[in-house]
């Protein structure tokens, strides 16, 4: 375990390593620099304004600053918001975010897991049908169509639900439930065909033949070996998640960072734009991490190489 | 005299050696037709009613967004004056004062766009575009992963093991986040790149966002793909046959392409159909960020993402496009399952 864990967090730090360079190589590939769209700037001033940010130096130099400045925290300034850090925008967006994110995950795994044993235990009967065009609905449509939807039925015509901001508790609704189709649909899906062969195997008949009663059935030995599949589904559910509330929160007017990140691009807001990336990227390789080193917690039989 | 042999003699009966006649020889075929991998794979895809209505939806798309345009009266660009903003079936004043005249005008199905623009042929653009997307992205990435794959497997040890870290960190890199970075950051240097190079203009042709989608596609995407080909070349190049060849004399990469990709032809043709929908539904995602394709191009996501601002008003000119991208994504969901389960019926077991 420990090998593996050391292994795993060694990679971890080479993709995180692998990213910046991505992310500032192609920065610097952009011909011109950021103070181009503004009209009529002295090149004087242009040159000061380089200066002053570090664009003047070698790239390597410019990059070794950039990490540097990235390990104590510091993230840089934002070349467009002024006055603003980087630091600053992305941990006032981000708990908003990470709010938002985390209720989707919630409601799609115990949703998911709930729809996908019911499924299973009803198999071809008309919840089962009924779940699997809901599930098979859910992974083909695409997130922004759903936001779309939901926003025209429940916020426009209807008028139930608000349609931006996140001021009240029923404002979570339809950002949540469009976050969470896709990967509840996704562990729906899992959770079934995991459960069907849960229910197939030797130990399950030995249990019903000891007389083990229906429920401590279906809870304790059934949907403990089901949901394994589920759980390796949650590293890419939240990069899912991260890239998904981009458009959940540019359709519903959402101040967090997914909105935040698609305004800088559209601003060419360069630190902002690194920054943003390499903190979403950090993240997400470090739940995934986190779940992979949780699988042998869970799941004694599985053996690591 | 037959009759009257003694059934312990050892004389042969002649007749048991005439040849036999034809209605005998009937008897010893066997019941149905030896089938072969294809055949059989075939009819179980045949019989699969919902892979072939996925499958019957995919061809209607296709002459949709390839056939139809050429016999449809409206351009794809073409602006209509006063003609902005029609409902479906609806006439501008200009074309009710032609119809009056005793002019046919052909009707607006669905519609049109704020710029006077026919929301059908629009439709059938979009259609047409986001099955080239899905369709030559696909086809990178079985040709990139394929070869990757194929050579990590077949040679292993170390070359395997770099290889595929490698792919572990390509893998692990947050793939959506870089393709929008890509998006964002490519495009300039390639419009660079087409103008100092007017050799390139068939890429051109194509448009810097396409060839930056195709870029990222290439470079990211492959990932899934090679894991699959190594695993399966692993397999395989442990039986006799492989051995065989190498005994006779075979290079390496004749083995390789004669002998092991053959054999996994199916899981390439199962992986790559399930990477096209995955291909389309990343081109709408980057068409609502503003990084797809550009106007007055259509693919379906944009067609969506443009309407979403103005759905209050005018909710059909997003319900189409809404409608045919689900649908196309869903066809090819369902009809790469289809081709799963009909190559491999092990599978569908415990599904």
């Amino acid at each position: 375990m420990g090998a593996y864990a050391i292994k795993r967090i060694g990679y971890a730090l080479l993709t995180i390593f692998f990213i910046s360079i991505i992310t500032f190589t192609l920065m610097n590939l952009i011909p011109g620099g950021p103070f181009l769209s503004e009209k009529n700037i002295p090149p004087e001033t242009v040159k000061a304004l380089n200066v002053k940010y570090g664009l003047d130096k070698p790239l390597p130099q410019q990059y070794l600053n950039y990490m540097g400045k990235l390990i104590t925290g510091d993230l840089g300034d934002s070349l467009k918001q002024k006055g603003r850090s980087a630091d600053d925008i992305i941990f006032t967006a981000f708990p908003i975010s990470a709010k938002l994110g985390g209720i989707s995950i919630l409601v799609a795994v115990i949703l998911g897991v709930f729809m996908g044993s019911v499924s299973a235990l009803n198999r071809g009967r008309f919840w089962d049908r009924l779940l699997m065009v809901v599930s098979t609905l859910g992974i083909a449509v695409p997130s922004f169509v759903m936001a779309a939807f939901l926003m025209l039925v429940f916020g426009v015509k209807l008028r139930w639900l608000p349609t931006m901001g996140l001021h009240s508790v029923t404002a979570f609704i339809m950002p949540c439930a469009t976050l969470a189709f896709y990967p509840m649909s996704y562990i729906t899906r899992l959770m079934r065909s995991g459960m069907l062969d849960a229910l197939d195997q030797d130990y399950i008949r030995t249990a019903k033949s000891k007389g083990v009663g229906k429920s401590l059935l279906l809870f304790k030995h059934a949907l403990r070996n089901a949901v394994l599949p589920v759980i390796t589904y949650l590293g890419p559910m939240i990069a899912y998640t991260v890239t998904g509330s981009f458009v959940v929160e540019t359709v519903f007017n959402i101040p967090g960072l997914g909105r935040e990140f698609i305004q800088c691009i559209t601003a060419r807001d360069y630190p902002l734009v690194m920054s943003t990336t390499i903190f979403l990227a950090v993240l997400i390789v470090l739940m995934n991490l986190v779940v992979d080193l949780s699988y042998k917690l869970i799941d004694p039989r599985i053996t690591l190489q | 005299m037959e009759a009257f042999k003694n059934p312990f003699s050892l004389h042969l009966n002649a007749e048991d050696f005439l040849p036999a006649a034809d209605e005998e020889k009937q008897q010893l075929i066997i019941m149905r037709e030896s089938t072969t991998f294809w055949k059989d794979a075939w009819r179980r895809l045949t019989h699969n009613k919902v892979a072939m209505a996925a499958f019957v939806v995919i061809i209607i798309a296709i002459l949709f967004a390839f056939v139809a345009p050429s016999f449809y009266p409206y351009a794809y660009d073409q602006q209509i004056r006063g003609s902005e903003f029609l409902h479906p079936m609806q006439y501008s004043a200009k074309e009710l004062k032609a119809i009056s005249a005793g002019q046919s005008v052909f009707p607006h199905f669905l519609g049109t766009d704020m710029h006077g623009r026919d929301m059908v042929i629009r439709l059938m653009m979009g259609t047409k575009i986001s099955l080239l997307v899905g369709i030559i992205a696909s086809m990178l990435v079985l040709l990139i992963g394929t070869v990757y794959g194929a050579i990590s497997g077949f040679f292993g040890g170390v070359v395997d093991l770099v290889m595929m870290r490698i792919v572990d960190v390509i893998y692990s890199i947050p793939d959506m986040l870089t393709i929008i970075l890509l998006q964002v950051t490519l495009k300039a240097p390639l419009t660079n790149l087409f103008d100092a190079h007017p050799s390139l203009g068939w890429l051109q042709a194509m448009g810097v966002p396409m060839v930056s989608i195709f870029l990222t596609f290439s470079l990211l995407y492959w990932t899934n793909m090679a894991r699959i080909i190594r695993g399966q070349i692993m397999a395989l190049k442990e039986q006799e046959f492989v051995t065989a060849a190498h005994a006779l004399g075979a290079s390496n990469s004749r083995i390789i392409i004669k002998h092991l990709i053959p054999n996994c032809i199916s899981v390439l043709i199962v992986t790559a159909t399930l990477e096209i929908p995955r291909a389309i539904f990343t081109e709408a995602f980057l068409s609502f960020l503003g990084l797809g394709v550009m106007n007055p191009m259509a693919s379906l996501g944009s067609l969506a993402s443009d309407a979403i601002g103005g759905m209050e008003s005018y909710t059909y000119l997003l319900v189409a496009p809404a409608v045919a991208i689900s649908l196309v994504i869903l066809s090819f969901n369902l009809f790469g399952d289809g081709l799963r389960d009909a190559f491999d019926p092990k599978l569908k077991e415990n599904k």
